[in-house]
């Protein structure tokens, strides 16, 4: 990713904002400026909960380039509690513990690195949904 | 506007071509067809292809493929949507001729996958999804096709091993196109067997990566008829578009640009799915050509696996599919695909398609997806009485 895209998305990609259509009231991320329900301005920002359910899963065993020492690891579609899916790794989780409608909640962590020198890239993730310690 | 039909089709044989160059397929595709059409000069050439800036370090196609085909001069130029690219060209060709802009008009598929390693090739397929949203997360290609079969599998209640049927049909279909990269047939124990990609979708729900031209060349119906040449007619062309990133669709587990290109299409043919003798459809994970036969309207929703279990999709079948092999055992050579499913329609509907010939065919159609949905060509194609 280069340098300027990963500060003009620093927004989406470390406290998951995304926008409200002030028309139609559809939460929408990523933001798009443009409501795709009703297709009028939004760019009111909106605040996501980062709190989610797994719609869909995928463990990748080859991996794209870049990724390529990270495999396997598992990616997902995670419905948000407010509306839209979003795509994102799943973590700290075992593959086989996974499973559809999972509760999960959102994590900032490292999903690459650009080669030994380059920066480390931070994104979203979601992990398994923390449950309060009852005694 | 003006009727079109297709008059010459040409095809190299779909495989590992370390031996040749994407200049040299492309322009010998298009030679194929202009051969097969008896003519010597088109007007125009319109060129379908995803990767080659990204795997060949080579864009301006258009007139890279012009000169090469010993057509330097003519209006030529590159069209791109992703896996969709070689249909797109098509329609754009067919636009350029029913509008009657040009009248010969040549629609060619290139692409050239097995120069580099698998990663790179990998990592310029993932470019048919959303950079920003999807491939910046580690989704592959395959990763998205994955996510939309295990929440099918979920919803429908379905097991891995029922969309076997796509593949074996696909794999038994090769073995008579000599042009195949896979002339063999494979076994319900080999597809349950298969190396896992990104799980649930293993290597043989995949189509695999290959290099490959094909061409088409078109003119107006009335032109084919004077000439007395072997025409083919265009009763439908559509393009429609969804969303690039499978997470902002309103349904993920429905095709909706496909059903909106197959509706336009039977529009302006005026027929119906049931109508339709047989369909080349998109077939590069299992799970599209499922979702292709319902967003077709081929069988109701979360029914479309069901259509391989009964046999419905074989070259006997209610609906043959995939009739030369698919993109599964023909071969995937992205941009060029959509034109190996017109080429090989064509075959079926002029009665050349030799073992594999479907008897008394008269309309085929055709659908090209770019991405996982995002760019969705569909042709009917009717043989002239």
């Amino acid at each position: 990713m280069q340098l300027a895209a990963y500060w003009r998305t620093t927004r989406q990609r470390l406290s998951l904002t995304g926008e409200v259509c002030p028309h139609c009231g559809a939460k929408l991320f990523p933001p798009r400026d443009v409501c795709p329900a009703c297709s009028g301005p939004a760019k009111a920002p909106f605040q996501f909960s980062g709190r989610g359910t797994v719609y869909s899963f995928s463990t990748l065993y080859t991996a794209p380039q870049g990724f390529e020492e990270y495999a396997p690891y598992v990616v997902a579609l995670v419905k948000l509690e407010e509306g839209p899916l979003v795509t994102a790794q799943l973590t700290d989780v075992e593959r086989d513990q996974v499973y559809i409608g999972m509760p999960v909640e959102m994590v900032t962590r490292k999903i690459r690195a650009e080669g030994d020198d380059g920066p480390i890239v931070y994104h979203y993730k979601f992990r398994p949904l923390l449950q309060p310690v009852t005694s | 506007m003006r009727d079109v039909s297709i008059i010459g089709i040409g095809q190299i044989e779909v495989g590992e071509h370390w031996e040749r160059s994407l200049r040299d397929m492309g322009a010998a595709a298009v030679r194929l067809a202009l051969q097969d059409a008896h003519l010597e000069r088109p007007e125009a050439l319109y060129v379908g292809n995803m990767l080659s800036g990204q795997l060949s370090r080579q864009e301006n196609l258009g007139a890279l493929i012009a000169d090469h085909a010993g057509l330097r001069g003519i209006e030529a130029v590159k069209v791109e949507a992703a896996c969709g690219s070689g249909a797109a060209a098509l329609r754009l060709a067919y636009i350029a001729v029913a509008g009657g802009i040009h009248d010969v008009v040549v629609a060619c598929g290139v692409e050239k996958m097995t120069d580099t390693l698998g990663e790179e090739t990998t990592s310029a397929l993932a470019t048919a999804a959303d950079a920003l949203y999807e491939s910046e997360h580690g989704l592959s290609f395959v990763a998205i096709n994955a996510l939309i079969m295990r929440r099918y599998m979920h919803e429908f209640g379905y097991r891995r091993e029922d969309f076997a049927g796509f593949a074996l049909n696909a794999h038994r279909n090769a073995e008579h196109n000599p042009y195949a990269m896979f002339r063999k047939a494979i076994t319900a124990e080999a597809f349950q067997r298969a190396k896992m990609i990104a799980d649930p979708v293993s290597l043989l729900d995949s189509a695999p990566m290959a290099d490959g031209a094909a061409a088409v060349a078109l003119a107006p119906t009335a032109f084919a008829r004077a000439q007395g040449l072997k025409a083919v007619r265009i009763a439908g062309s559509a393009l429609a578009t969804d969303s690039v990133a499978l997470h902002d669709r309103r349904d993920p587990l429905f095709l909706e640009a496909a059903f909106l290109s197959a509706q336009r299409a039977y529009a302006q043919a005026g027929v119906r799915p049931q109508d339709i003798d047989f369909f080349e459809l998109h077939d590069a994970f299992t799970i599209m050509a499922a979702l292709s036969l319902e967003a077709a309207g081929f069988a109701p929703r979360g029914r479309g696996v069901t259509l391989a279990l009964e046999g419905a999709i074989t070259l006997q079948g209610r609906i043959p599919i995939s009739t030369m092999g698919g993109l599964k055992a023909r071969g995937h050579p992205v941009g060029a695909t959509g034109l190996y499913q017109v080429v090989e329609a064509v075959q079926q509907l002029r009665e050349e398609a030799g073992a594999n010939q479907l008897h008394g065919c008269r309309l085929g159609m055709t659908q090209n997806i770019g991405g996982s949905g995002a760019s969705v060509m569909t042709h009917i194609l009717e043989r002239l009485s």
